[in-house]
């Protein structure tokens, strides 16, 4: 979706992750998903008197790969208190970074080219999590909230980006990316699903060339859809009011996935006043050069890199192939691919193959060893199997776990017999005499057409390339 | 009542601790309904600890502190006895830990009585803050033994116990030693652990011993002190070795005078502290009269930094987990009926002074200012500890004081923490030792301040003072 | 600036500290607050321009522990002490507002 002719969206986010610790910022109570409610808390996370943070070296060492990885540089940091109250804030101030982030000014390049700039990838903790009885199991309308705290003290980096983008699709696309540099670094386990990332959007609007237009901050949006949907639809809620002749008042917005508009949450008049000020109960963060190296030599490469040395086993790799080489990346199969081609699939069957049939069975890839992938590719690549007989060969194979020559020999998987082909494509010709003539003054698309009319024949049981041989020894 | 020292010993070569919990519950019960003492009373948690104890002297084990009764201000938690830091929010809460420094005297043999009264959340110098009633000093019940840990004072001038722990953010353990005559120490910042220490000022506090005498005290900070992992601003040291220095003297010592750690207190007062000036002296000491008037900034930095500490520490009694609630017609009702029903006009008026303090639009005025005041009482100190080793004056600027004599102006109680507020904001230790008699025959505290981790040469010294006094 | 210290001033202090004030009493934080903050005017007025700020006595740095589960509490112990529990989460009247 665009905007109309003469306006620009202009967007910044702020994303909050989990990070993948045993423990929690400032407590050894375990930090996992999923537990009996107020399970896993001590005196520190659930803010009882007395208690003090002592925070977790773990955090600090994934903190500062998130930042290396986002070309960030790491300076000396404190922790400040952000005073509010909340009830699923044991203490009723949060503990985070304020002034003096531990990464700032770096940047994260997209697939497209563009470059998003890193204002600041700061530490902060989670809040406990609340459910509201009545009304609709919404916050709106509850008579009454249950606080379960187990999340209380999780570790988050805040990754807040420049005002750089300015498409919803670019918005989608760095957040994409981030995950998969969150996922990479071994910081995030990249679950939306259950809450490990979460989004807020910075959304403005202006003439091109302008300056920045009042923004409006969408808060909490927990999937790639829900932010791109989002902002969207708050970019374009600016440009009507805008050309009314209104004004934007800057605020905090809530989107509703189910309506699919947003909200006021809140107005700057009704901002609160944090109260920050320096922790007392922590030191300053200040990782020596050789820490800093230390978790900067035990980074594995990033996404882009990895995307660009898949895309080296194929000579001139088409856009079908970098968009699969994405996909590949993104589910972590980047290795499994190389080491097919390193024992001898062909690259292109092995991208292709991978980000389709593989990326579709993904859950059951226990099921396919890379001997298993490699035969089946070998099969299809000698004309043993056609391609439509590879992906089912392949797809049973990760359903089952079986040998895809037995799989293959089970299901009949024969290569036609080459008279019976012969013939099938000596009664294509005479059927179509237009595109028989068009393909022999030198049109190579045709060969399609006719691979395409063999394949319906045959149920896919014959070969791309044997059909093209036979073509090419009528001509 | 017998000494902390004395009483180890003869427990450790096998007289029962019961015999000593009994001492001292006799002690309890004999005043404790009239002076307000104890606000709990752990007769059968003390007299099991008793019994442990027994059997692990029978078993060998070496315990300083070996069936030595102990008296705990009650802002540290221990586990399933009630913690109250005299607040009707945390009325009844047991909590479900025990503070690090409450761990280590059990660790040492020593056997906690009970949980002593305290202004409310610490934030006083008289203990008439308490919501439970004011503590009576026991040398004369009309007047105040001082505060915050006023209780853990006077359970030492009662004799109900040897020793005791209070807290000191703005001179809590100093003063009231100073009112009831006992000695009080603070230590250096970051020496005893904090962990399980309800808060009021967080980069202000820090726990410290009460006791008769300066070996006892000496004695139990060398137990309480010491590197705590669940703190992280404590020191990286193991504790110090303090008993063994007691007798180390001042001979060859460099003490400063400090004009403005005497200016403005009573002559009585003043009087003392020159007295105990001569005796160092004569006692090979060095004085140097010094003047170091950026001492009196510290009282108004003060009163902002430990108000906007304290406002935020204390945002957590809002009636959710723990403690009292007030039920509202929505969850800000509830915490504002709450807040508003449990906490005691001072500690409101506290709360109102940190919150502005920090607000948008005051901070750099008030609290930043505050901050840099604060940097620059820790260099004059630093420019006199490069003269001299420590220095003198006096705990506070009067002996006991009347009840309700400045409780209707609460400026008037802040003053009273002009000598002892600078070692809070600098971190540093300081010692409060009776020496001499004031008005009403009262008991007047003499202060010795040095650079952080002297503790070692600050209680020789005091040492000196306490051996001067006995001698009189 | 004390001076300037209004009865509003404390009333909307009040309110961010979530402490309900009677007239009475905001009258006499009003004046007791001005007085108190009168004594810092002193300091407020001093040029410290130059001079860092402590937040903190001493300048430990990198404080920090493993990341090594250590036993979380007891349930009973903590929701016994809680003032309204409800399938072991800790109960609260609704809550107005997001949070921030």
């Amino acid at each position: 979706m665009s905007l109309p002719d003469g306006w620009e969206m202009v967007i910044g986010l702020e994303v909050h992750t989990e990070l993948q610790t045993k423990t929690k910022l400032f407590c050894g109570c375990a930090n996992a998903f999923g537990a009996d409610a107020n399970s896993q808390v001590c005196p520190v996370c659930l803010g009882l008197p007395g208690s003090l943070p002592v925070l977790n070296e773990q955090a600090v060492e994934l903190a500062m790969a998130i930042g290396f990885a986002l070309h960030c540089s790491v300076a000396p940091s404190t922790f400040h208190r952000k005073n509010y109250f909340y009830p699923d804030m044991p203490k009723d101030y949060q503990i985070s970074q304020y002034d003096l982030p531990i990464n700032s000014n770096g940047y994260l390049d997209l697939p497209d080219g563009s470059r998003v700039t890193i204002e600041r990838a700061h530490l902060e903790e989670d809040t406990g999590k609340s459910t509201h009885l009545g009304g609709s199991g919404r916050i709106h309308g509850a008579d009454r909230s249950l606080v379960d705290y187990n999340r209380s003290g999780v570790p988050l980096v805040e990754i807040v980006s420049g005002p750089d983008m300015r498409s919803a699709a670019q918005a989608r696309a760095y957040a994409a990316e981030l995950r998969g540099i969150l996922i990479a670094t071994g910081a995030s386990d990249g679950r939306l699903e259950e809450g490990s990332m979460r989004f807020d959007a910075n959304v403005s609007v202006r003439r091109p060339g302008a300056p920045l237009g009042t923004r409006c901050e969408i808060k909490n949006l927990n999937s790639l859809r829900s932010l791109q949907r989002a902002i969207d639809y708050e970019a374009a809620r600016h440009v009507a009011i805008l050309e009314d002749g209104g004004k934007i008042r800057q605020e905090t917005r809530h989107w509703s996935e189910d309506l699919g508009e947003t909200s006021t949450m809140r107005t700057k008049e009704e901002a609160d006043d944090y109260r920050y000020f320096l922790e007392p109960d922590l030191v300053e963060l200040s990782p020596s050069i050789e820490w800093q190296d230390r978790v900067r030599a035990a980074l594995p490469p990033m996404p882009a890199e990895r995307r660009a040395t898949l895309l080296t086993i194929v000579s001139e790799p088409t856009s079908a192939q970098r968009d699969a080489v994405g996909v590949i990346v993104d589910l972590q199969l980047d290795r499994f691919v190389l080491d097919a081609v390193a024992q001898g699939a062909d690259a292109a069957l092995a991208i292709a193959r991978t980000s389709n049939e593989i990326a579709a069975g993904i859950d059951s890839l226990a099921n396919l060893s890379l001997d298993s992938f490699v035969t089946t590719l070998q099969l299809e690549a000698s004309g043993s199997l056609s391609a439509t007989q590879a992906k089912t060969v392949l797809a049973e194979v990760l359903a089952t776990g079986g040998d895809p020559v037995a799989i293959a020999a089970a299901r009949g998987f024969e290569q036609l017999a080459s008279d019976t082909l012969s013939d099938l494509v000596a009664s294509l010709v005479e059927a179509h005499p237009d595109e028989w003539h068009r393909f022999r003054e030198g049109d190579e698309k045709l060969a399609q057409f006719f691979i395409g009319q063999v394949m319906k024949a045959t149920k896919g049981q014959a070969n791309g390339k044997a059909v093209i041989a036979e073509l090419n020894a009528r001509r | 009542m017998t000494s902390a020292h004395d009483i180890a010993a003869r427990v450790a070569a096998g007289s029962s601790a019961t015999t000593e919990v009994e001492t001292s519950l006799a002690a309890i019960s004999q005043r404790n309904a009239e002076l307000n003492v104890f606000l709990y009373v752990d007769e059968e948690g003390a007299r099991a600890a008793a019994h442990q104890v027994d059997e692990r002297i029978a078993r060998g084990e070496k315990l300083p502190l070996a069936g030595v009764p102990v008296a705990l201000k009650d802002n540290l938690c221990t586990e399933g006895i009630p913690t109250t830091c005299s607040s009707k929010i945390l009325e009844g809460w047991r909590p479900p830990y025990t503070a690090t420094v409450v761990e280590r005297l059990l660790a040492a043999g020593a056997i906690p009585m009970g949980k002593t009264n305290l202004d409310e959340f610490a934030m006083g110098s008289s203990t008439e803050n308490s919501a439970f009633g004011p503590t009576l000093n026991p040398l004369d019940p009309r007047r105040v033994p001082g505060g915050s840990s006023g209780g853990s004072a006077a359970a030492i001038a009662a004799g109900m116990t040897p020793i005791s722990l209070g807290s000191d953010t703005g001179g809590s353990i100093r003063q009231p030693a100073a009112l009831c005559g006992v000695v009080g120490i603070k230590p250096t910042y970051g020496l005893v652990s904090r962990y399980g220490v309800i808060a009021f000022a967080s980069s202000l506090d820090q726990v410290g011993p009460f006791a008769a005498n300066v070996a006892d005290a000496a004695l139990t900070l060398e137990v309480i002190a010491g590197h705590d992992r669940m703190d992280s601003t404590s020191l990286p040291e193991t504790s110090p070795s303090l008993v063994a220095h007691l007798k180390d003297g001042v001979a060859g010592r460099r003490v400063g005078y400090v004009k403005e750690l005497v200016d403005g207190s009573d002559p009585d007062v003043a009087a003392a502290v020159a007295a105990a000036v001569e005796v160092l002296r004569a006692q090979g000491a060095t004085i140097v009269e010094m003047s170091i008037p950026e001492l009196q900034l510290g009282l108004s930095a003060y009163y902002l930094i430990a108000p906007a500490e304290a406002s935020s520490n204390l945002a957590r009694y809002d009636g959710v987990r723990f403690g009292l609630r007030v039920d509202g017609d929505d969850v800000a009702g509830m915490n504002e009926a709450t807040r508003t029903a449990g906490f005691g006009a001072e500690v409101k008026r506290r709360i109102m002074l940190g919150t502005y303090a920090l607000s948008a639009g005051y901070f750099d005025a008030y609290y930043g200012q505050a901050l840099k005041v604060r940097t620059l009482t820790i260099n004059a100190f630093q420019k006199a500890y490069a003269d001299v080793d420590f220095l003198i004056g006096a705990t506070t600027p009067s002996v006991a004081f009347p009840f309700g004599s400045k409780t209707k102006d609460p400026m008037a109680m802040y003053l009273n923490d002009v000598f002892t507020i600078p070692s809070n904001l600098a971190g540093d230790p300081a010692v409060s030792v009776p020496f001499g008699r004031g008005e009403a025959n009262l008991p007047i505290g003499v202060q010795l301040l040095g650079p952080g981790r002297s503790e070692a040469g600050l209680l020789a010294a005091a040492q000196v003072l306490e051996d001067a006094e006995r001698a009189r | 600036m004390s001076s300037r210290l209004t009865r509003e001033d404390v009333a909307k202090v009040a309110a961010l500290a979530r402490l309900r004030l009677s007239d009475e009493e905001l009258d006499l934080f009003t004046e007791q607050l001005s007085k108190i903050l009168g004594h810092a005017d002193d300091m407020a007025a001093l040029d410290l321009t130059g001079v860092a700020a402590t937040a903190h006595p001493f300048g430990l740095i990198n404080i920090v522990r493993p990341d090594v589960v250590t036993p979380s509490l007891n349930r009973d112990a903590f929701l016994s002490q809680a003032p309204d529990v409800q399938d072991f989460r800790f109960a609260v009247p609704r809550i107005v507002g997001e949070a921030p």
